[in-house]
């Protein structure tokens, strides 16, 4: 359902970066100073004071700063225990890096802790080294002789040490391996430890290896995820719990670009739960094929049947052939959109006497869901057909900046438009999963309108850019009041979404409390239970 | 496959010759040593009593670092065995997280017996059959019993 083409969201769209630099674009004398608040915002994101309240704490870890982490949690923790940091890290990933827990257990009984995590009785004593033991025999390969180089850990089990390396290697290698690896020996619990592996294995092996550590370090902390976006090498840290998924959706931005959920990991999807996520995927793939239909690129003018079809984002059409004006969602007139009477995103429930039998109300059902998933999926493909068009205008933009010698920052509001387009359009197709689950109460009118309001600012956008080249520079100022609109209509609808989902009740403290009040969501009535 | 695996491969046939478990019987083609193929009688015991299995052991290019692999070719009704046309087992020692590189294949072999005699239920390729075993004994027994008359005489 999401395409590649989600992850490239980029940097340039923090929503306050395009509200204040309105005004300051227009003068070219404050491009210097502009370039500096720029980069000065950038860096300071993480402590911006104007937190909103669909908006979650987090900080992002390049991978020297995960190295860095686990090395101070190593050093805190090997002081505590008094052990050799090498088998405090063996300690730590036995425990999945809950440091808490590992320092109650070993105070309460270090010997079992020890011996549960492979490293036998304390392992203070002579480091490990590769030896020749007369009378050797590898009970692997079969090979004896005095002049064998061989290994073996505290346990004693002792191999030759070519037999040792390629266990090693077939571990790291082919079963990527690292923090659970254990002596070669027959049943033997013990867990190699990196000083044992730094003796027996050469560069290459041993950087996977640190590689592969540092990957279930993420792994095991709750705390901590990696960016799923192709090839980044970041990872998120955010304090949000599973058991608070009901009530917070964690969009998190890395470095990289990528706006994800620290909660499940897909693409951005404020303002819906994951929980509603999963069931929503889950429901559009089992009825892929009734659905499939609607999302196709050509439909017929409701006017007078000829194909039109689809190449921009903007939902607002005009038949070629009988100039009528309608919109692509829910194929009505279009002058009756923009107006109050606009209900293009809201689905019309049918009266009781109309949907009695069986077969009606399930013609029903199908009708409902159909209208949520045309316009999810409508929004999903009009973000990709904007973001084509955009790139058609962009270089089109760039031939006229050569021969018009226009500056470069001059055209970036187009690209701070598209990249608006794209968040919002991600923003609606999730309010549409949201609304299918949605149970009607006092809030849903409000929902709606915001949705509505958000619908109508980005159709206006995007209809911009199917504007003529020449006219674009002269929209400049008019795009940027509709960018600077379309963002404030997101925030407006997420703060409203994210500000009921948290309230209504107290916040679990305990799991079994939070079992109890578990299908009331903030002020949010759902018809389905969220977990 | 190197020639250590090799030499490992020829010692460990040598010393199953010498002390064959009862009930089974090794052919062992030297062109061809990365594939033993082994009979082997359902234990008296056993359901599978009277019943004469055809078993393939292959060794993997890494053995003894990979575990060696084991496929019923004759069917067989039981818990731990893949009922396909592969015929295969994943428990206990022939997993690669369990397998370690001194393990040897007769302990396989004598593994493979135990299971003839005693299902491993918690640990069941088949589920169906799992439960079977521990629900309704009699209609497992009258299968188990039934497969050895029609494929394994
Ligand atoms: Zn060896
Ligand atoms: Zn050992
Ligand atoms: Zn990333
Ligand atoms: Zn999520
Ligand atoms: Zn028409
Ligand atoms: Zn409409």
């Amino acid at each position: 359902m999401d395409s590649d083409d989600d992850f490239n969201s980029s940097q340039a769209s923090q929503d306050e970066f395009m509200e204040d630099s309105g005004a300051d674009f227009d003068d070219d004398s404050d491009l210097d100073m502009d370039d500096q608040d720029v980069g000065f915002e950038s860096q300071d994101k993480d402590i911006k004071p104007t937190k909103q309240a669909y908006e979650t704490e987090f900080k992002v870890f390049d991978p020297p700063q995960i190295q860095d982490s686990q090395d101070k949690q190593i050093a805190e923790v090997s002081n505590i225990l008094v052990q050799p940091p090498e088998a405090t890290a063996i300690l730590l990933r036995h425990l999945r890096w809950n440091k808490e827990r590992l320092i109650d257990q070993y105070m309460e009984k270090p010997e079992e802790v020890l011996e549960n995590a492979g490293l036998g009785e304390s392992s203070e004593a002579n480091p490990p080294k590769i030896t020749k033991v007369k009378g050797f025999m590898c009970d692997i390969c079969c090979e004896d002789g005095s002049d064998l180089d061989t290994f073996a850990m505290k346990c004693n089990h002792r191999f030759c040490v070519d037999c040792y390396r390629q266990y090693l290697y077939t571990k790291i290698k082919d079963e990527g391996e690292a923090a659970r690896i254990r002596c070669p020996g027959d049943k033997c619990n013990r867990v190699v430890d990196s000083k044992s592996l730094d003796l027996l294995v050469g560069d290459d092996l041993r950087d996977r290896y640190h590689e592969l550590l540092t990957r279930t370090y993420v792994d095991d902390k709750e705390n901590l995820r990696w960016c799923p976006a192709p090839n980044c090498v970041y990872a998120v840290e955010c304090s949000v719990k599973d058991r608070e998924l009901p009530r917070v959706v964690p969009t998190v931005h890395c470095d990289c670009g990528h706006y994800f959920c620290f909660g499940c990991s897909l693409n951005d999807h404020q303002p819906a739960p994951c929980g509603l996520v999963k069931k929503w995927l889950k429901k559009c793939e089992d009825d892929s094929e009734t659905a499939n239909w609607i999302s196709a690129n050509t439909k017929e003018c409701p006017k007078c049947q000829s194909t039109i079809e689809k190449n921009g984002g903007c939902n607002h059409m005009t038949c070629r052939k009988c100039r009528n004006e309608f919109c692509w969602m829910c194929m009505g007139v279009w002058s009756e959109h923009g107006t109050s009477w606009y209900n293009c995103n809201r689905f019309e429930e049918k009266s009781g006497s109309e949907a009695r039998d069986a077969q009606a109300k399930s013609r029903q059902s199908l009708e409902r869901y159909l209208h949520y998933y045309n316009r999810y999926a409508n929004h999903e493909q009009s973000a990709k057909l904007d973001k084509d068009i955009y790139l058609k205008t962009e270089k089109k933009m760039q031939q006229l900046q050569n021969s018009t010698g226009m500056s470069w920052i001059e055209v970036q509001y187009l690209d701070t438009a598209s990249q608006a387009l794209q968040q919002c359009r991600q923003t609606l197709k999730w309010t549409y999963a949201f609304a299918y689950y949605l149970a009607r109460n006092n809030l849903t009118e409000i929902f709606e309108d915001n949705q509505k309001d958000l619908e109508m600012a980005v159709e206006n956008l995007s209809e911009m850019f199917e504007k003529p080249i020449d006219q674009l520079q002269g929209l400049k100022v008019d795009m940027m009041d509709k960018t600077a609109y379309c963002n404030k209509r997101r925030i407006i609808l997420l703060n409203d979404t994210a500000e009921n989902l948290k309230q209504g009740n107290i916040f679990p403290s305990s799991l079994l409390f939070y079992w109890i009040i578990n299908n009331a969501t903030g002020n949010w009535e759902f018809i389905v239970s969220l977990t | 496959m190197s020639a250590g695996a090799k030499k490992r491969i020829m010692r460990e046939y040598g010393e199953c010759l010498a002390d064959t478990p009862p009930g089974m019987k090794i052919n062992f083609d030297e062109q061809n040593m990365t594939k033993w193929e082994v009979l082997l009688d359902g234990p008296d015991q056993s359901y599978y009593a009277g019943g004469h299995f055809k078993l393939e052991i292959n060794f993997p290019n890494e053995y003894p670092f990979k575990p060696p692999v084991v496929a019923f070719k004759t069917k067989i009704y039981h818990p731990n065995v893949s009922n396909d046309d592969k015929g295969s087992m994943c428990l206990g020692l022939l997993r690669p997280d369990e397998w370690k590189p001194p393990n040897k294949v007769v302990a396989v072999l004598r593994l493979i017996q135990t299971l003839l005699i005693e299902p491993n239920i918690d640990d069941a390729i088949e589920p169906s059959i799992a439960n079977e075993y521990k629900e309704n004994r009699k209609e497992f027994e009258k299968s188990a019993k039934d497969w050895v008359k029609r494929y394994a005489k």
